[in-house]
Formats: C-alpha cells, sequence, structure tokens
C-alpha cells in the first residue's frame, strides 16, 4: 500500500459519488445499466468473500477460517444482529485455532 | 440545523446507532486486518478519512496484501464503488440541492446509508435520515479503524483472534439483502466459481477481479424485462 494508491483510490470514489449527485438532474441511466452496475459490485464482493473465506496465498485456507465464516454466514441468515455475526464468525475460528485447529 | 435535528424519528436513531456499532466493529476489524497485512498506519487513517468505503478498502488492503500491485487495487476499488454513481443518482434530491449540500453528503454516500434513507421515502425524514446515518457511520468507521489499528497491533497474530474470518462473514452478512434476488444469487454463484478456480492458477488478487464475470450469469434474466 502506497500514498497513491490511496489518494488515487479516494479522489476516484469521491469523484464517482460527487457525480451521481450532481448527474441527478442531467441524465437518465436506464434501469438495465443500473441493474448491470449493481450486479457487478455484488459479483466482485461476492468473490472477494469466497476467496478471503476459503484461500491463501493461492490454496486452502484450512478448516478455522471457513468454519467461522460459515457460522457467520448461518447467523446472519437467521438475522441474528450484525454485531454478533461478525463476534461469531471471530470467536469460532479463535476457539477452532485455540483446540488446535487450523 | 435546528430543523434537521427536529425531524429525527427516535426509531430512526435507534436502528442507525445499531447499524453505526456494527459499522464500528467492522472498522475495527479493518484496522486489525490492515495493520496485520502490514499497512503502514497513517495510510491506513488516510484510508479510512479519505476513501470511506468498506469493501473498496477491504478489497485494496486484501490485494496490496496478496501480492497484487497498486493498480489491481486501485482498480478494483473504483469497480466495487462504481455503484455509488447510480446510488448518487437514485438519492440525490434526498442528499440536498445546495452545493455544500451535495460536496459533503457525496463523501458520505455509502450502501447503507443510502439503503436506510430510502426505506425512509424521500421527504424530510429520509434527509435526516441520510445526514444522521452519514455522519454517525462516518464517526464509528473512523474511530473503529483506530481502535482496531491499537488491538491488532497489539497482539503478536490476530488470525488467534478470528479477525480474518469476521471480515469475509461481515461483508457476507452486507451483501445477504441483495442476494435475495434471485437475479444477484446467480451472479454471485458464478462470481464464486470463476474466482475459485482463478485462484490456484492466476496471481493473487487477480481471481477476485475475474469474479466481475459472473456478470453474464445476468444475461438472459435482465434482457426479459426490457421487451
Amino acid at each position: 500500500m502506497s500514498w497513491p494508491t490511496v489518494l488515487v483510490l479516494a479522489a476516484g470514489t469521491y469523484l464517482l459519488r460527487l457525480a451521481g449527485l450532481l448527474l441527478r438532474d442531467r441524465i437518465r441511466l436506464s434501469d438495465a445499466v443500473q441493474r448491470r452496475l449493481d450486479l457487478a459490485a455484488t459479483a466482485l464482493l461476492v468473490a472477494l468473500v469466497a476467496v478471503a473465506a476459503l484461500t491463501e496465498g493461492g490454496g486452502f485456507a484450512g478448516w478455522a477460517r471457513p468454519a467461522g465464516v460459515a457460522v457467520g454466514a448461518i447467523a446472519a441468515w437467521r438475522r441474528v444482529p450484525f454485531v454478533l455475526v461478525v463476534v461469531l464468525a471471530a470467536g469460532t475460528a479463535a476457539g477452532l485455532r485455540a483446540l488446535g485447529v487450523r | 440545523m435546528r430543523s434537521l435535528y427536529r425531524t429525527l424519528d427516535r426509531d430512526d436513531v435507534r436502528d442507525a446507532a445499531a447499524l453505526a456499532a456494527a459499522i464500528g466493529v467492522v472498522g475495527a476489524s479493518f484496522g486489525a486486518l490492515a495493520t496485520a497485512a502490514g499497512v503502514r498506519p497513517e495510510l491506513i487513517v488516510a484510508m479510512s478519512l479519505l476513501v470511506f468505503a468498506g469493501g473498496s478498502q477491504f478489497l485494496a488492503v486484501t490485494v496490496v496484501a496478496a501480492g497484487g500491485g497498486g493498480v489491481a487495487a486501485v482498480v478494483g476499488g473504483i469497480l466495487i464503488n462504481a455503484r455509488h454513481l447510480p446510488f448518487g443518482l437514485a438519492i440525490g434530491d434526498t442528499v440536498g440541492r445546495g452545493p455544500l449540500a451535495r460536496l459533503v453528503g457525496a463523501h458520505l454516500l455509502i450502501d447503507e446509508a443510502v439503503a436506510f434513507a430510502r426505506a425512509r421515502g424521500s421527504g424530510p425524514r429520509a434527509r435526516a435520515a441520510y445526514w444522521l446515518c452519514g455522519g454517525s457511520f462516518f464517526v464509528c468507521w473512523n474511530a473503529g479503524t483506530a481502535l482496531g489499528m491499537l488491538g491488532g497491533a497489539a497482539v503478536p497474530d490476530p488470525a488467534a483472534f478470528g479477525v480474518d474470518a469476521a471480515f469475509p462473514a461481515a461483508l457476507l452478512a452486507l451483501l445477504l439483502p441483495a442476494l435475495r434476488d434471485a437475479d444477484a444469487r446467480r451472479v454471485g454463484l458464478a462470481a464464486v466459481a470463476v474466482a475459485l478456480l482463478a485462484t490456484p492458477v492466476l496471481p493473487p488478487g487477480l481471481p477476485v477481479l475475474l469474479g466481475v464475470l459472473g456478470v453474464l450469469a445476468a444475461g438472459r434474466a435482465t434482457r426479459r424485462p426490457a421487451r
């Protein structure tokens, strides 16, 4: 991570946000285009979740982390409060590691 | 400001506070994760202050930590945040019309604030909710980041605390509402398949970017309503 990376990401993100607000009265994105942008972001985030939950350095991350993510996912699906979702996921992975599971 | 304060609904304040607390926890996990990934402290603080978009911050740190370049981190982060543009189009009238409201309101635009405000229509209550969420989320995200950095740096191995499991679970919890849509679920499954298949054979960081190909899985379903 370097200053150019942070500042370019910050500037790009801010311009995207501002552009949406300023273009509000000028153009109208078709619903199909808007939906594509939204789906593309969903695709990237879901891919990130899968890669971050299951892999480490191109290989399998071990069982503790996916188990923790799975417990968190079930909790979120059962509409458990968000704070508890995070605590349950971390606690499961931490507990398994304390027991010697990698 | 006084009229904005009076417009605030008590239930909205409670719900926003719960969400703000949760965002603080994710902010703490970001601070700890970024610290564990070896990102310099001033860069972590600058990211949370200036980028203020959790998904792209996690992606950027993950890509760089995994050995990807700064360009991949910026491109990935910008792609994730591209949805802020249509969000801005949708929420523009709620944020306010003055130049100052637009300049400040733009920086406070994140998924949760948009979803929270839109659930309250488009009148004064929605505007109050947007600024309540934007302001409290920004404060909690940055305070959480700082606390996470302190906590994360104090421990020799953050994995012992399961931080690595907490952040994918947190991202997934944030994604669940969007994944109630069947088309989004198809896209998500395709993205997972592409990213996981690419992981063993491509340089780290790139598989996540390739996950955007999952959007091709939505082709047929999005064409139908247009007819």
